[in-house]
């Protein structure tokens, strides 16, 4: 079943194209991922997805458009944005920006609320041991794992990711990773950005390549792992990471 | 100067400063959650007086049909700026908020005003009338500048508080009013002689402070609330309507407006444009406090409390002078402590 289907989305920063003319899907419990160089519209893309920025073309979530849809809107249809920056409540305790992510499911009282957040504690146990500290004195992987386990709180059934693995450990990077492809077997359909294309492709089922605001390439991951192209621009010849 | 006169001026600068620190409180949260500077506030403090004046009259006052007028608006811009976004429910739920709700709180004026209803009723009838107006107002004035730069919101603020002070005159007249006192009980406490009123005020204002830890610590409401203020993008990825949180914010203060207004009718008379001086004195505490802090807003206000009582005692021409001079040297100590403040976003 698709979750997302895009259509030829274009989205401009004053007047200057960002990105032109991309489509994509994205199945139920499938990992598609977009690499790309630096500037290339990867955020871009992902921010007009979730209606943070407005663009042309259409976006249909679950089978219903929504195009001029609210950023909340689309959040209770079920997406989930980790952006970029992260965007967590500075100033507010772990415990109650991970709360907050439960927003979505308000109404299905307290008891509930407990549980999700067992669920994440689980998941991410530094975030468990720091509960009751400010979200703006966290290291960055726990600020990650946050930001992550914040929009997990709303069991969206489709989770954006911008980068997950900026600036962690690569032993974080695996623990995230891993996460990852643990969420698609619940069936979670996940877009995922990454600098990291080595340690993307090896969990997505698809990727694409986006150069200057358009999809230069697209196809199953190992097509792409092996493609010459891939090969000299993303993955180089550097060992591998894991 | 003795020291009897000295508790009664400290007693006077408290029950006042415990106003300004309810105003300043709600002027904090607006500007946290919407950025902005809600001059208008004053106006509320206004028609809060002078609607319960005029109940406890048995007239019926005039600041209902401006309810009307702006349920209707608000309808028009909530079926606008929603275009595109509607579902049955948000519709029903917008007819609801602008049109059946001013119908009913009008429909029970209309009846209960010849009656001359008892203190307790007028106070919570002017409540139902005023307090509706400031989110519809913020529905029809702000929502559609969310995203504008924090001086073009205190533009729209200044443009709202003149039109509010020429409606005040129309609906209310240029005469002044005052309200009989909730209790006209006299408290003697050793060399105090405390009016009920003035401890009515101060209960009021400590549970309403009480009641607004709670609501922000406690409640998920709350917290989304600060959470909007905090990371406005953070809050709507988490699927928070920050628009609404923006009508919470402006509903609590003007309720709060509105219920100053009531609280200090009995002790000073206010006519249409008065509320304005005792909104700038909310404003000028939650300048002091800083704009973020509520316990600073909190101290700050009766600090202001204070200094106008005592300045109104030994310089009373120079009240005003005083009370509102007081906020350099604290904005000089600020800036030279942490520099400038980096603007918000
Ligand atoms: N708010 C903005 N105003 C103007 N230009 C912008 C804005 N945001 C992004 N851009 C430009 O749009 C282009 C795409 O940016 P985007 O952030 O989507 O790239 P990216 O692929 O995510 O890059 P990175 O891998 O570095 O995160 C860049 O050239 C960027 O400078
Ligand atoms: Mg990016």
């Amino acid at each position: 079943m698709t979750i997302l289907e895009v259509t030829n989305i274009n989205v401009a920063y004053a007047g200057i194209p960002a990105i032109t003319g991309v489509s994509l899907s994205v199945a139920e419990g499938e990992i598609v991922t977009v690499i790309g160089p630096n500037g290339a519209g990867k955020s871009t893309l992902l921010n007009a997805i979730m209606g943070i920025l407005p663009a042309t073309g259409h976006i249909a979530f679950l089978g219903t458009p929504q195009d001029g849809h609210a950023i909340a809107t689309r959040v209770t249809a079920g997406m989930s944005l980790v952006p970029e920056k992260r965007e967590l409540f500075a100033t507010m305790t772990v415990e109650d920006n991970l709360r907050l992510g439960f927003y979505r499911h308000r109404a299905e009282g307290p008891r509930a609320m407990r549980d999700a957040l067992d669920t994440i504690h689980t998941l991410f146990p530094r975030l468990a041991e720091r509960r009751r500290q400010q979200a703006g004195t966290l290291s960055g992987g726990e600020r990650q794992m946050l930001a992550m386990g914040r929009a997990l709180m709303a069991r969206p059934r489709l989770l954006m990711l911008d980068e997950p693995s900026l600036g962690l450990a690569p032993r974080i990077v695996r623990d995230i990773f891993h996460t990852i492809t643990a969420l698609r077997q619940t069936g979670v359909a996940i877009l995922l950005i990454e600098q990291n294309a080595r340690a993307a492709l090896q969990i997505a089922d698809r990727g694409l390549v986006m150069e200057t605001g358009r999809i230069t390439l697209e196809g199953t991951s190992t097509t792409l792992a092996a493609d010459p192209r891939i090969v000299e621009m993303y993955l180089g010849q550097a060992p591998s990471a894991k | 100067m003795d020291a009897s006169i000295l508790l009664i001026l400290a007693q006077d600068g408290i029950v006042n400063g415990a106003i300004y620190a309810l105003l300043a409180l709600s002027l904090v949260l607006v500007f946290a959650v919407t950025r902005v500077i809600y001059v208008a506030q004053g106006e509320f403090v206004a028609f809060g007086a002078l609607t319960y004046a005029a109940l406890t009259e048995g007239q019926t006052p005039g600041a209902l049909w401006l309810l009307g007028g702006l349920g209707l608006a608000g309808l028009a811009a909530g079926l606008w700026q929603g275009r595109g976004d509607h579902t049955r429910a948000s519709i029903l739920r917008l007819l609801a908020e602008t049109i059946l709700l001013p119908a009913a709180i009008i429909a029970a004026t209309l009846i209960l005003a010849p009656l001359k209803p008892g203190l307790i009723t007028a106070a919570l009838l002017s409540l139902a009338i005023i307090t509706p107006m400031s989110p519809l107002l913020y529905r029809i004035a702000f929502q559609p500048l969310a995203d504008a730069p924090v001086l073009v919101l205190l533009i729209t603020a200044v443009g709202l508080h003149l039109a509010l002070t020429g409606l005040g005159l129309v609906f209310f007249g240029p005469e002044g009013y005052r309200a009989p006192p909730f209790s006209d009980a006299m408290i003697t406490a050793g060399p105090l002689l405390l009016p009920g009123q003035a401890i009515w005020i101060i209960a009021i204002a400590l549970a309403l402070m009480l009641a607004l830890y709670a609501f922000f610590e406690a409640t998920l409401t709350g917290k989304a609330l600060r959470a909007t203020a905090v990371n406005r993008l953070g809050a709507r990825l988490v699927g928070i309507p920050t628009e609404q949180a923006g009508l919470i914010a402006f509903a609590l203060a003007g309720f709060i407006g509105a219920l100053s207004g009531i609280l200090i009718v009995p002790l000073t008379t206010l006519t249409y444009d008065s509320g304005f001086t005792i909104g700038l004195r909310g404003f000028t505490a939650a300048i002091i406090g800083g704009l973020g802090s509520y316990p600073g807003a909190v101290l700050a206000a009766l600090l202001v409390g204070l200094t106008e009582s005592f300045a109104s005692f030994w310089a009373s021409a120079f009240k005003e002078v005083i009370v509102f001079t007081a906020i350099i040297p604290v904005l000089l100590w600020r800036s030279l402590r942490h520099g400038p403040t980096e603007d918000d976003e």
